[in-house]
């Protein structure tokens, strides 16, 4: 089982050194990449069929394609890798991050050239102070060797790069709101259309992509799009970092093909529920994603098939929830998260979110009337897809909407005792 | 135009809009909070949510915000929809939460967006049951109030102090819910446009703090349509009472003038009609002291000296209306009137107004000034001679850098998208001024110098776009400066030159008409805006040319005994040497005026004048537009319009009757037929919705009976008014009035300020009817107006003597505003402004106290650095009452006062 992206990391803690990642084969990619054209290169990453693995899952190449090329268009066009990783339960991009920096960098580079962007950003979540360290050190180490700078290997490419820390704001990972943030200004998110591949940083033309997405490309390039498309399981191309967290023997991550079962993840990699809990569910990637139970263990972890069965793959990221822990607790706390984690922009969000933490915290403190879960089923509603400015509040939802639809008896039982019955 | 359906009903409308603009001016009830017609959309609130289906087979659709949807051919929407309706509901459920609900204390209530958009959404059962979010209130200034737990975040605020008026200490705060807008620490609101807010915010965190001090509900106030007074630009505002005071000013919509805003002094510089110094009855001088007579005394006595004084004089105002004017000059003669200007002024505005007529070139209004992509500034302090035009050029600023949201094909109204490709820029903007002004920040280059220098530039832009002159022999960096200036004119699609009489230099006036001639002749579509000082200064140059030096120097003839002076203190005009001598002359002086004044200490006799608030009138804004205003009230006291004070002198046995407003207009186009277009600015005194008068009051207008109980418990009958179609009562015509007599704004549902919607045609355009107003000059096609050729020699500065300016100041330059309370906490001390240089040179500190001699007198006045003047100039507040009666620019010597 091939892994090319976790296959180089050490397990010692230390990140990939410029010589080591150049001894296992690095920057081969981007000097093919840069005996090609922009276009060619956009068409590689397009048929590969890689999508954004932060996850919203739109197709990578598709993305560049958009961004307006020639000569009479805006520049400088920028190229921003969002390793702003706030979602909760979600840690695979930090293994990337300070395992094997330059395999991102190689990537960002070779992204920038396919859009010709001149300048790019490495957007760091704020607590990821190891990551901080070897990205700069990383990118530093690249403008040495001739990969970063003006005439990049002898080109007439050029390319600076910089890293900015993000001053920890879950919203600054919605890419328009990031954009706001690196402008330095509120992380609010922007209206869209336009989209940030026509109108981004500073209003140019701008691609933002996750940290997993970025450093899958430069072994496409190296291997080809076949290579990429068959490593997966089902038909939609690649490897996943999958992890899982909870009450599990072995929480960790793991390289697996795309599209491996939840079972396969949950019982032979995470070797699944530790003694004395029983499964109940998960949150298939990450906290803005709707629970999934025991019926659904057997579905490809693909972004079409976790689709199909109300969840989404998200960040492939799972977050184990066990007997005996309370699912209203639960979901209350990923309430109150996101609930502080609103810009404030938009009133749904901003007024519907600590309105719904409020209404978690009265059950949960044994206040709870029953009413109040049709005001909670009412903000499902109120917050669906659409009607909120950005996809912050219907992510907020999802775990809402499937905990009232899978643990429906244990919010009823946290009224009708005036408890919560796990306590 | 395309074919739209909403609710499934066929409209034809104009695809440039967005969906929410295009139902508005259908006259469709669709509730919104963060969308503002001069801000565009942002879709922050989502309340103007729609269903969207995609044709005519579809039943379930979709939810769209109708704000950030472009009007595209065949769009189907429902506002009706079910799903539509509970999700408004709910969204106001939702940003409802944390409001206090405390309506009845609230200055806002009655007149609310809030208010108006929750019943509109049917809202009304309240479902959250946890504690509200409460914040802690700001000091902001003595003309906003703040009270944040009203807040909505709907951002507007925001949107209009930052994005719009280039304000930078207002702003938002915090995160979620906690959502704060505030300044970053209490302290005075430092734009000059924060009064705005009290309007574009849609419930009641910032309301107007003048308001407060004596608070009356909007239904309950008498209102009328009025001109601001308090500089030239002549904004249209609507003027509110209750007993017997005016309690506030707010923005009355004009497309063509100020849109939907203010500047501050205009909307807080009311408060001087309420004064204390104001001029309540008739009064004669009687051993040495003025005291109170019966009116129509004074009205006897005064008409027996007219008859027996063969000559008398009269003084006009540039603040006072063209009728009362026109009535003094006709009492007089127009050979004995003169205006209350001096000849430095008043020959700088006949210029003006001659350039005007002259035709060759556009004058533009405050609104089309938005319109236009370059701009240069020659000798104007435009945030202190002309606030408002600030905000009309703000906009210009952004039309270049706008193009390429343009070609990005990113709508105009869909604000957020657009901000975030222009960013910060800004357009080809040049500003010649003699210091450092606030509008500095947008230039693209600044350039402070001599007045006659700033000319001097002018020429040298000309001679480089069509060689007019020939021959310029200016500096290399000017040369180069020159060279910049007139490639981004000609570059331009429109551009525009702003100039004005504020520095008192002829030749920076000639210059900046010289310019736009010359883009004219290149083939451009140049704008020329002349900034003048007063609400009338131009209607009063052009019906009277003598000036106050006219009568000053003319020895006064035996049988010259009487001068009727119109509106206007002498002492800030002249100085109070030459006018004490002057007024010595006059065995009676009479005065019209509304606050007592050194002039009034003279008087022999005073009439108590109207204000805007007790007066009719027509004046003549910068842009030549004459434009109506009306009284608000009738005062309890004897203080009634100039002119009507003047028709009562006027009248004698040959012509017995009582002239009304509309015959005095008549027999002034008589005699100014080029003023012919007044007659048409507002419908006359007997017009009539059906039989019905306009009412001043809106219908809901309470305690009519109560309020003169004290004294008869019968209601009085309302008092007439057969000067115009307003009556002053509540009864009337109760749909839309004509555009130039609309009292106030209100249509069912719709209470707040944005019922303004109903009275456009299309929302942010004209007024049913036009905007109010006429244009006096339009462009003549092949006018024969010849360019300027008196380029003025470069300034060199003197050894030992400087040259003093007059510098701005929005509060505090202006006479009757800086005698309102608020404005009043707003006004800098005095001082005297210097170059850092001269002062180093001088060895003067900022605050170091200086000694200076004008009018014959010596002055002690703080010194104050760094405001970038050219050496050998320095600087004196204009109109302040250390300054009055300064004659600027003078040459004056300084003295340094040691440890005072």
């Amino acid at each position: 089982m091939e892994k090319p992206l976790t296959e180089h990391i050490k397990n010692d803690g230390t990140s990939l050194s410029l010589m080591e990642y150049e001894n296992a084969g690095g920057y081969q990619a981007l000097r093919k990449a840069l005996k090609l054209s922009p276009e060619e290169i956009q068409k590689i990453v397009k048929d590969s069929g890689l999508k954004g693995r932060g996850g919203a899952g739109f197709s990578t190449g598709s993305k560049w394609g958009l961004v307006p090329m020639g000569k009479d268009v805006p520049t400088p066009k920028y190229f921003i890798a969002n390793a702003d990783e706030m979602e909760p339960g979600s840690f695979k991009d930090r293994l990337l991050l300070e395992g094997n920096p330059h395999q991102l960098i190689e990537g960002i580079i070779i992204g920038a050239y396919a859009i010709q962007a001149r300048f790019s950003y490495v957007f760091l979540r704020w607590a990821y102070h190891q990551a901080s360290k070897v990205i700069t050190q990383a990118i530093q180490q690249a403008y040495e060797a001739g990969y970063l700078g003006e005439n990049i290997l002898g080109t007439d490419f050029h390319l600076d790069m910089s890293m900015h820390i993000s001053v920890g704001r879950y919203i600054c990972g919605e890419e328009t709101a990031l954009l706001n943030a690196l402008e330095g200004k509120r992380a609010n998110p922007r209206s869209k259309p336009p989209f940030p591949v026509v109108s981004g940083l500073f209003g140019k033309p701008t691609v933002v992509n996750n940290v997993e997405t970025l450093s899958n490309v430069p072994h496409i390039i190296s291997k080809g799009a076949d290579w990429f498309k068959k490593l997966s399981i089902t038909d939609e191309g690649g490897t996943k970092l999958y992890g899982a967290s909870g009450r599990v023997k072995k929480p960790g991550l793991w390289e697996l093909p795309l599209g491996t079962s939840l079972r396969e993840i949950l019982e032979v990699h995470a070797g699944y529920m530790q003694n004395g809990y029983n499964f109940k569910g998960v949150l298939p990637g990450g906290g803005s994603t709707d629970f999934l139970t025991t019926i659904h263990l057997d579905v490809p972890m693909d972004y079409a098939s976790v689709s199909k069965i109300g969840s989404r793959l998200g960040t492939g990221t799972i977050i184990v929830l066990d007997d005996k822990t309370c699912p209203v607790g639960m979901v209350r706390n990923l309430e109150h998260f996101f609930a502080q984690e609103s810009c404030g922009w938009c009133t749904p969000c901003r007024e519907g979110l600590p309105w719904t933490a409020k209404l978690l915290d009265a059950l949960e403190s044994g206040n709870g009337i029953m009413e109040d879960l049709n005001i909670l089923a009412s903000h499902v509603h109120y917050m669906a897809p659409g009607k909120t400015f950005c996809a912050l509040a219907p992510g907020a939802m999802e775990p809402l909407e499937s905990a009232l639809k899978y643990f429906k008896e244990d919010f009823e039982k946290h009224v009708h005792e005036h408890k919560c019955p796990w306590n | 135009m395309v074919k739209v359906f909403i609710d499934n009903k066929a409209y034809e409308v104009d695809d440039s809009k967005n969906m929410l603009e295009t139902c508005l001016s259908l006259g469709l009830n669709l509730p919104y909070f963060c969308w503002h017609p001069a801000l565009g959309s942002v879709g922050a609130c989502r309340e103007c949510a729609v269903v969207k289906y995609k044709d005519e087979n579809d039943k379930k659709g979709k939810l769209v915000m109708a704000c950030l949807e472009p009007v595209v051919n065949n769009i189907r929407i429902s506002i009706e929809a079910l799903e539509a309706h509970q999700f408004r509901a709910g969204n106001v459920e939702a940003l409802m939460t944390n409001h206090p609900h405390d309506c009845p204390v609230c200055d806002e209530g009655g007149e609310c967006h809030l208010q108006d958009m929750t019943v509109m959404t049917g809202h009304n059962y309240r479902r959250y049951r946890f504690k509200k979010r409460t914040h802690t209130n700001q000091y902001l200034g003595p003309f906003i109030n703040h009270e944040m737990n009203r807040c909505i975040q709907c951002y507007r605020c925001v949107r209009f102090y930052k994005d719009y008026a280039g304000g930078k200490d207002l702003d938002v705060f915090a995160a979620h819910d906690d959502v704060y807008f505030g300044r970053q620490e209490p302290g005075v609101l430092e734009n000059e446009f924060s009064g705005n807010l009290v309007e574009v915010c849609p419930t009641g965190v910032f309301t107007d703090k003048t308001l407060k001090k004596h608070y009356t509900r909007k239904w309950d106030l008498t209102d009328a349509p009025s001109i601001c007074h308090q500089c030239a630009l002549g904004c249209n505002t609507i003027a509110s009472e209750r007993y017997g005071s005016i309690r506030r000013i707010l923005s009355r919509y004009n497309g063509d003038v100020n849109g939907y805003f203010l500047c501050d002094r205009g909307r807080f510089g009311y408060e001087y009609v309420n004064s204390e110094k104001r001029i309540l009855t008739a009064s004669k001088k009687q051993n040495g002291t003025l005291s109170a007579i019966n009116k129509e005394q004074a009205i006897q006595e005064i008409r027996e000296i007219i008859k027996v004084d063969k000559k008398i004089i009269g003084i006009g105002s540039p603040k006072a209306s063209l009728e009362s004017n026109f009535l003094l000059s006709q009492l007089v003669g127009a050979e004995n009137f003169y205006a209350g200007i001096t000849s430095t002024e008043g020959k700088l505005i006949q210029l003006v107004v001659e350039i005007m007529k002259g035709g060759k070139v556009k004058i533009p209004s405050l609104s089309e000034v938005e319109g236009y992509d370059a701009v240069f500034i020659l000798g104007e302090d435009v945030t202190n001679t002309a606030p408002m035009l600030v905000l009309s050029l703000r906009q210009a600023a952004k039309n270049k850098p706008r193009e390429q949201a343009v070609a990005m094909k990113i709508p105009e109204w869909n604000d957020a998208a657009v901000r975030d490709v222009v960013q910060e820029a800004t357009g080809p903007f040049y500003i010649a001024t003699a210091h450092a002004t606030k509008l500095d920040e947008i230039a693209t280059k600044t350039y402070y110098a001599h007045p006659d220098n700033i000319a001097r530039l002018g020429y040298a832009v000309t001679n480089k776009i069509n060689q007019q002159p020939t021959i310029v022999d200016s500096d290399e960096e000017t040369e180069a400066l020159a060279q910049s200036i007139s490639n981004a004119l000609l570059a331009a699609k429109k551009p525009l030159i702003i100039s004005g009489t504020s520095l008192y230099n002829e030749a920076i006036i000639q210059s900046a008409a010289n310019i736009a001639f010359a883009l004219m002749d290149k083939g451009k579509n140049p704008g020329l805006v002349y900034i003048v000082p007063e609400v009338n200064s131009i209607g009063l140059s052009m019906i009277s040319h003598q000036f106050l030096e006219d009568i000053y120097e003319k020895p006064n003839k035996d049988d010259d005994k009487t001068a009727i002076i119109l509106e206007t203190d002498l002492y800030q005009k002249m100085d109070k040497h030459n006018t004490d001598t002057f007024l010595n002359q006059y065995t009676n002086v009479i005065v019209l005026d509304y606050l007592h004044n050194a002039t009034c200490s003279e008087a022999t006799y005073i009439l108590p004048a109207g204000t805007f608030a007790e007066a009719d009138g027509t004046v003549i804004n910068n842009e030549g537009r004459a434009q109506r205003f009306y009284q608000v009230h009738i005062p309890e006291n004897d203080v009634k319009s100039s002119w009507k004070w003047l028709q009562d002198l006027l009248m004698n046995n040959s012509t017995p009757s009582v002239k009304n407003f509309d015959e005095v207009i008549e027999s002034l186009v008589e005699v100014f037929p080029e003023l012919q277009a007044i007659k048409s600015i507002a419908p006359d005194s007997d017009f009539r919705e059906g039989t019905q008068k306009i009412p001043r009051e809106p219908h809901r207008y309470s305690g009519r009976t109560a309020m003169h109980a004290n004294t008869h418990v019968s209601e009085s009958r309302p008092p007439e008014d057969p000067d115009s179609a307003l009556s002053f009562t509540m009864e009337g015509y109760a749909g839309i009035p004509p555009s130039a007599i609309t009292p106030f704004y209100w249509s069912p549902g719709w209470n707040s300020v944005q019922a303004i919607n109903k009275y456009q045609i299309e929302v942010g355009g004209p007024l049913h009817g036009g905007n109010p107003g006429k244009r006096l000059f339009e462009p003549i096609e092949n006018s024969n107006a010849i360019y300027f050729k008196n380029n003025p020699l470069p300034f060199s500065p003197r050894k030992q003597e400087w040259l003093a300016l007059p510098l701005y100041h929005i509060f505090g330059s202006e006479e009757l505003s800086a005698q309102s309370p608020a404005l009043k906490e707003r006004i800098p001390k005095a001082y005297i402004a210097l170059n850092n240089n001269d002062a180093l040179k001088a060895g003067i500190a900022e605050g170091n106290v200086l000694e200076i001699l004008f009018n014959g007198e010596k002055h002690r006045l703080p010194a104050k650095l760094s405001i970038q003047l050219p050496e050998g100039i320095i600087g004196l507040p204009k109109g302040f009452i250390e300054t009055a009666g300064i004659h600027f620019p003078f040459w004056t010597t300084l003295n340094r006062l040691n440890n005072v």
